[in-house]
């Protein structure tokens, strides 16, 4: 019997006759009328003007018939919520059939329809079925709750499902339990509260349903137990033992949950043996995910690449396995690629480079590029390869391939970059191939090439000559090049470039119209023209070597990412927040979540001095202790209590706190420099990060000590950011009779989660009549209170041995603004578009000081609040978006409208954690008005 | 977690029929992703892609798209691995999944969807037991109310009860793949088995199966056995359907379990091999360019001499632009196949203990050809020995227990089949 005859009724007068069809008494017939209907609705007809028709056939006992009316109510009861209410009386009785079946069914579909005074009624129903004595209807049910909560979460709330849910976790049922499971993972996902916490005692109930349900509901379970910290190394290991086993299962997605569980599970065990042992078992499942179909390595190897990234251990004899073949799609041919770079080491270099060679000779252009490239990054990732990578790089290049030789010439300078004065022997056979270059990167690496080397290029000026003729058609990145360039030949040869670099400034700073390109030339021109051995020194400086971080992420996202494992955050390997908008209780755990203070990583070859950023944690475990004991001290001031919940009007900041906070070039400029080496060379050793950098001076601002009942200490002090780095910065006066010493600091509990990095400072004792400045690290990974106002006061205290001394202090909201902030066009654009307009704030700012935007920015910038694009509106507007991220990721975006006339700013602003907005407008204004 | 709706496209992208789940994607980003998949260039096109908020996840199949959507931070294995379970139904349903089978049987696919998936979630997908109360021929069932089979929410969610065989049997395939990567200089840079044992039962009642094989882990672990060591296979990873008890499994080695009915993949395993690859193939050409190429097939084969290969095709690949072919082998037949670019050797039976054969061929070469770099497409070879495995693994018992008592017999056969099985050419 084949249904496709249902598709075939196309003549005129069709709906009246399905009308008819509807009405009739027999059963049969109704049912094929209904059929045809659904027919109709598969091929996108619109039936919907036959609701109530269909709707009659409702009350039936043909269960089929019944599935295909349900199915039409489900799509249709949106068009017709007046109507649909016709249908609550056979959904209600359904409920309660005999059958099982129809319970569950009538359940579920009810659960479906998103209509307001249909979910009214499912109320009592869903209750009856929650507690069914059939597990299929307790099963349906379950999830029905998740359903009601996306609609009308009060409803879900005020009438006690979610403690029914609760209980389900200890049904007998596995499959019951996993669906419960389930509900509440997705509930708690959104909801504000935390609704579904694991603990010792649902734990075991989890492990238990774990060995019992299906695959599906294995994985359900499998993701919440991802949400438990485990209390003990001991407690971790009896997971992870319980776990192990479904490494075994045939379903990928049963083995990828496991791993999600194990890899964080194993962080609280402390026995190196059994992380050992842990790390071997997951190596075979691994491998296996790429004999599976392709989508599904794709998937694999997107994961693989996080778990390399935090446990080399774990696949690094396994090589072999990522080894492309011939007719791997290209899409899991790029994803080996980039875990062979990563595995690649001293000992299987010769092996991987023959391979990388021989991807080289492929056809898909990009895969490769991507070859070419991968041998240039070993080369650089690995010191002793480097001479072979060169060595295979040279014999790609005289296959003459156009785009192989590009792309070479690139990886080349990045490796000259990295091993300066050692491969210079490989420049003539460059030189070679300059005719064959057409791509701008290509261009300009080999122009850098020509400039860096020029002394030992005897025709570098007839070279860079031929590139200069057609300068004007040239591409910027091109031209900034070969500017820099024939500057550093002038300042090397300067006989052999006295005219060139005459007509290089003149073609750079008067007739183009590009502002980079511009500057840069007047910048080189005045450093010419007032002292050419000053020049000298700056332009010609020693560069700092590059490494290779392309394949790592930033610490804190990769710890989110592998707590995401299987989810598409692993796959697009960005955290949910970035591209989920959904997330109501977003702020919740992006605020919860610990985080490094390691930041500033960007995705592209970083500066040695960048990476020195130490990491300075202590454990956990203290911080919440401190919290604790702080709240228990009731003798604690009345004073400073009430003042964390200042309202906001409140606040002020003390502006000696915020001025000279940064000086000096710090902010556009410094990103601009690890885009590409081509920048960095013209600024030497000049201000920025090549040369030695001080922090700024600080003002403290006297916060303890100034009121009558103060005394025995003197404290002055403010928080600061330099260098990616919080810290607070305290001078302590001694006005007592004795000496003071063993000074310790604690911070109140406060929303951000600032806490020292060390509570115990590092200055000895103190003398009667002394003073002393003390630089406080500052870690933002303590234990946050997310129902604290995002007050940004801080309550400190000083405890010289016994005796403390409490006082207040403002911490600037700027100072949680990471260096990583600006964004590009594109991702400002989408990630503006994926925030809700819900989200959306303005507010207008009067500016008091003069009214220029390019200082205003320019002091936004050196605040980590960076401009993307500007552009002009009529004669009066100049509208500026800008965009920054705080320490936990929360991407901050702006649009500020200069008005000319009114001299007002006005700010719209979209983010994903909208309760730190009016901090930041706060602190934006008084940004805007105290420029540095 | 979850996805928010599934639709079944076909090669062109109009939707065939879709289940909307949640609500919260509108059914037009179908739409969208037809554009996307269409528009975007071959090297962006990635099996789960994002667009405008929404996540994409899909597989094609018989020039089907199975798409699902989502908004969220979903489980993307958990949807990737449930589009190919629906594959797995569908096709258990309808014989073949493709778009004739979707429109003669919309109303149950419908049904199907229905049960497989809840607000998103996974639930049942046991082609055996939905077959128990999801049927084509509905109007029969009229009479009789159906219910729901225990096993759907009961323990053993893979079987029912009650079923009876007159005759109770079992047949076991043991049937590996050989994964082979050679370099052009001959060096074999990957040798990989991958194997499965299907299952076939047809046993009447709840039994209670046992099976023992000779897995060197499995060895060490049973102290009755007493079978001399070394002779055992080290599997690398090994897979079990859902029916066995893992964590027997991880304790004691023992592979323990309920059967479903009928066939099914029982388990599945990996192992590296350093044996020499069965069947070898030598290739020499020489190329005159813009005049003629020729091609000296050297094949020789590797394993047992007792043993035979079926169905040997040698496919190697020619010049896109080349003609007039021209070959002479000493056993089985040439052909030319110009759309796969290649020469198909074909070899009916290929005797085991080092036999070589021979194959040359000619082409002409058109004298103007363009200046791309050339294609390279491996050597792959297919083949099929019965009654063979390169792992050596074997079944040793297979203990089947029912309370009613009664005796089966076990079937095992073993096949050796080519997988991915690729000599790069220079």
């Amino acid at each position: 019997m084949s249904d496709s005859k249902y598709f075939q009724t196309t003549k005129k007068g069709e709906i009246h006759e399905l009308k008819e069809e509807l009405l009739s008494q027999r059963e049969d017939k109704k049912k094929e009328a209904v059929k045809k209907v659904i027919a109709a609705m598969t091929v996108g007809k619109d039936v919907s003007m036959l609701f109530t028709h269909v709707l009659n056939c409702m009350q039936t006992h043909n269960l089929e018939l019944k599935k295909l009316v349900y199915l039409y109510v489900m799509n249709y009861a949106k068009n017709h919520p007046d109507r649909a209410i016709l249908a609550v009386n056979t959904f209600q009785k359904d409920a309660s059939d005999p059958n099982p079946l129809i319970r569950a069914l009538a359940v579920r579909t009810m659960g479906c329809i998103r209509v307001d005074n249909i979910t009214e009624h499912l109320c009592e129903p869903l209750r009856f079925c929650l507690k069914d004595q059939d597990p299929y209807v307790r099963k349906t049910a379950a999830v029905c709750v998740a359903k009601l909560y996306d609609v009308n979460p009060e409803l879900v709330e005020s009438q006690g499902f979610l403690a029914i849910l609760n209980d389900m976790l200890g049904d007998s049922n596995p499959m019951v339990v996993a669906n419960a499971v389930a509900a509440l993972t997705e509930i708690d996902e959104v909801s504000k509260h935390e609704i579904f916490r694991i603990n010792q005692n649902n734990l075991n109930k989890l492990l238990a349903a774990l060995q019992a349900t299906t695959e599906w509901g294995q994985i359900f379970i499998l993701n919440a137990l991802c949400k438990y910290n485990p209390e003990s190394s001991q407690e971790a290991e009896s997971v992870c033992e319980r776990v192990t086993p479904r490494l075994q299962h045939a379903n990928s997605a049963v083995v990828l949950s496991s791993i999600k569980v194990l890899m964080k599970y194993m962080n609280s065990i402390h026995n190196n043996d059994v992380v050992r042992a842990l790390c071997k078992k997951m190596a075979p499942p691994l491998v296996t995910l790429l004999s599976k179909e392709p989508e599904i390595q794709f998937l694999g190897l997107r994961n693989i690449n996080l778990i390399v990234q935090k446990r080399p251990e774990v696949l690094q004899y396994e090589m072999k396995v990522f080894f492309c073949k011939y007719n791997d799609p290209i899409y899991v041919k790029m994803e080996k690629l980039e875990i062979m770079i990563m595995l690649a080491n001293e000992k299987n270099i010769e092996e991987v480079l023959l391979e990388f060679k021989e991807y080289a000779t492929e056809v898909d252009v990009e895969f490769v590029r991507k070859a070419v490239r991968a041998i240039g990054r070993c080369a650089i990732k690995i010191d002793r390869a480097s001479e072979k990578c060169i060595q295979v790089l040279l014999d790609l290049i005289t296959t003459k391939v156009n785009y192989v030789v590009q792309e070479a010439i690139i990886v080349i300078k990045d490796i000259f970059r990295k091993y300066p004065n050692k491969y210079e022997g490989v420049i003539a056979t460059l030189c070679a191939n300059l005719e064959s270059l057409d791509e701008p990167e290509a261009k300009a690496s080999m122009i850098w090439i020509i400039g860096e080397y020029a002394e030992r290029i005897d025709n570098a000026h007839e070279l860079l000559n031929s590139f200069l003729e057609g300068f004007k058609d040239e591409n910027s990145q091109v031209q900034l090049q070969l500017l820099t360039s024939i500057v550093k030949l002038f300042l090397k040869r300067p006989k052999d470039a006295q005219q060139m670099v005459q007509t290089v400034l003149n073609l750079s700073t008067q007739e183009s119209d590009n502002p980079d390109l511009r500057d840069r030339g007047f910048v080189y021109w005045r450093l010419l023209a007032t002292n050419f051995e000053a020049a000298k020194a700056i332009v010609l400086s020693e560069k700092p070597l590059i490494t290779d971080s392309t394949s790592h992420l930033e610490d804190s996202l990769l710890n989110e990412l592998i707590n995401n494992i299987s989810t598409l955050a692993s796959v697009y390997h960005k955290p949910p927040e970035t591209f989920v908008t959904k997330l109501k209780g977003l702020k919740r755990g992006g605020l919860r979540g610990v985080r490094d203070e390691d930041e500033d990583e960007e995705p592209e070859y970083v500066d040695d001095d960048n990476n020195n950023i130490s990491n300075t944690m202590s454990p956990q475990n203290s911080q919440q202790g401190y919290g604790q004991q702080q709240q228990q001290q009731p003798q604690g001031p009345q004073k400073t209590g009430s003042l964390i919940d200042l309202d906001l009007s409140d606040l002020n900041f003390g502006s000696p706190v915020n001025n000279n906070q940064m000086t000096g070039g710090y902010g556009q400029p410094q990103q601009q420099q690890q885009q590409s080496p081509n920048d960095l060379s013209f600024l030497g050793g000049g201000g920025g990060r090549g040369g030695p950098s001080t922090p700024p001076k600080v003002n403290k601002v006297l916060v303890y000590g100034k009121e009558p009942n103060h005394q025995n200490i003197v404290i002055s002090g403010a928080f600061t950011r330099f260098n990616g780095r919080i810290s607070l910065e305290l001078n302590l006066l001694n006005t007592s009779q004795i000496s003071m010493q063993k000074f310790k600091i604690q911070f109140y509990q406060n929303y951000f989660g600032i806490t020292p990095a060390d509570p115990i400072l590092s200055c000895g004792s103190l003398e009667p009549n002394q003073q002393t400045d003390i630089s406080i690290p500052i870690n933002t990974t303590g234990a946050s209170s997310p129902q604290m106002n995002p007050v940004i006061d801080m309550c400190i205290m000083v405890l010289p041995s016994q005796e403390r001394f409490y006082f207040k202090i403002t911490f600037p909201f700027n100072c949680l603004l990471t260096e990583n902030g600006p964004l590009d066009k594109e991702s400002y654009l989408s990630m503006w578009k994926s925030i809700p307009e819900l989200n959306e704030r303005s507010r207008d700012i009067p500016v008091r000081v003069q009214f220029n935007p390019d200082s205003i920015l320019k002091s936004l910038a050196s605040k980590n609040i960076f401009e993307i694009v500007r552009k002009r509106v009529g004669n009066q507007e100049e509208i500026s978006f800008l965009s920054c991220k705080t320490e936990n990721s929360i991407y901050i975006l702006l649009e500020l409208t200069f008005n000319y006339q009114t001299n007002i700013c006005r700010c719209v602003s979209k983010t994903t954690s909208p309760d730190i907005m009016a901090l930041f407008e706060h602190t934006l204004e008084f940004l805007i008005n105290n420029p540095y | 977690m979850a996805a928010s709706a599934i639709f079944l496209l076909d090669s062109k992208g109009k939707v065939l029929i879709s289940r909307n789940y949640r609500g919260d994607v509108p059914m037009s980003v179908a739409s969208k992703f037809v554009n996307k998949i269409l528009e975007e260039e071959d090297l962006n096109l990635k099996p789960i892609i994002q667009e405008d908020g929404v996540s994409y996840i899909y597989v094609k199949y018989n020039n089907l798209y199975l798409l699902a959507t989502t908004e969220r931070n979903a489980n993307a294995a958990t949807i990737l691995l449930f589009l190919y379970k629906m594959i797995e139904v569908f096709n258990e349903y309808f014989k073949e999944l493709e778009e004739e089978s979707i429109r003669d049987n919309f109303v149950v696919i419908y049904e199907l969807m229905d049960e497989m998936m809840d607000f998103g979630y996974p639930q049942s997908t046991e082609p055996k037991i939905l077959q128990e109360y999801i049927t084509q021929e509905g109007y029969k069932l009229d009479k009789v109310k159906p219910t729901i089979p225990v096993a759907l929410t009961g323990a053993v969610s893979w079987r029912s009860e009650g079923i009876k065989y007159n005759k109770n049997e079992v047949f076991l395939d043991v049937v590996e793949s050989i994964n082979l990567l050679v370099s052009s200089n001959g060096t074999v840079l990957r040798s990989e088995i991958v194997g499965a044992v299907k299952m076939k039962s047809k046993l009447s009642g709840m039994p209670e199966l046992r099976l023992g094989l000779n897995d060197k882990i499995l060895f060490e672990n049973s102290v009755k056995t007493g079978a001399p060591k070394g002779k055992g296979v080290e599997l690398e990873d090994v897979k079990f359907h859902q029916c066995v008890r893992l964590s027997k499994f991880e304790n004691d080695r023992t592979i323990s379990f309920i059967p479903p009915d009928g066939e099914f993949e029982l388990m599945s395993y990996r192992l590296n091999t350093t044996v020499k690859p069965l069947i070898w193939i030598e290739c020499i050409s020489d190329s005159h360019a813009h005049s003629r190429v020729e091609y000296m097939v050297k094949a020789k084969s590797q394993f047992k001499g007792k043993s035979i290969a079926n169905n040997v095709e040698i496919i190697v690949p020619v010049p896109s632009d080349a003609d007039t072919p021209k070959f002479r082998c000493t056993v089985g037949t040439c052909r030319y196949a110009p759309e796969k670019d290649a020469i198909i050797w074909t070899i009916k039976q290929f005797p085991g203990g080092g036999k070589e054969f021979l194959m040359r061929a000619h082409f002409g070469l058109p004298s103007i050809s363009d200046e791309r770099p050339a294609v390279k497409p491996p050597i792959m070879v297919k083949f099929e020995i019965p009654y063979y495995t390169v792992s050596g693994i074997q079944v040793r018992y297979l203990k089947i227990i029912e309370k009613s008592g009664y005796q089966a017999l076990p079937w095992v056969r073993y096949v050796c089949l080519s997988g991915d099985y690729q000599f790069r050419t220079a």
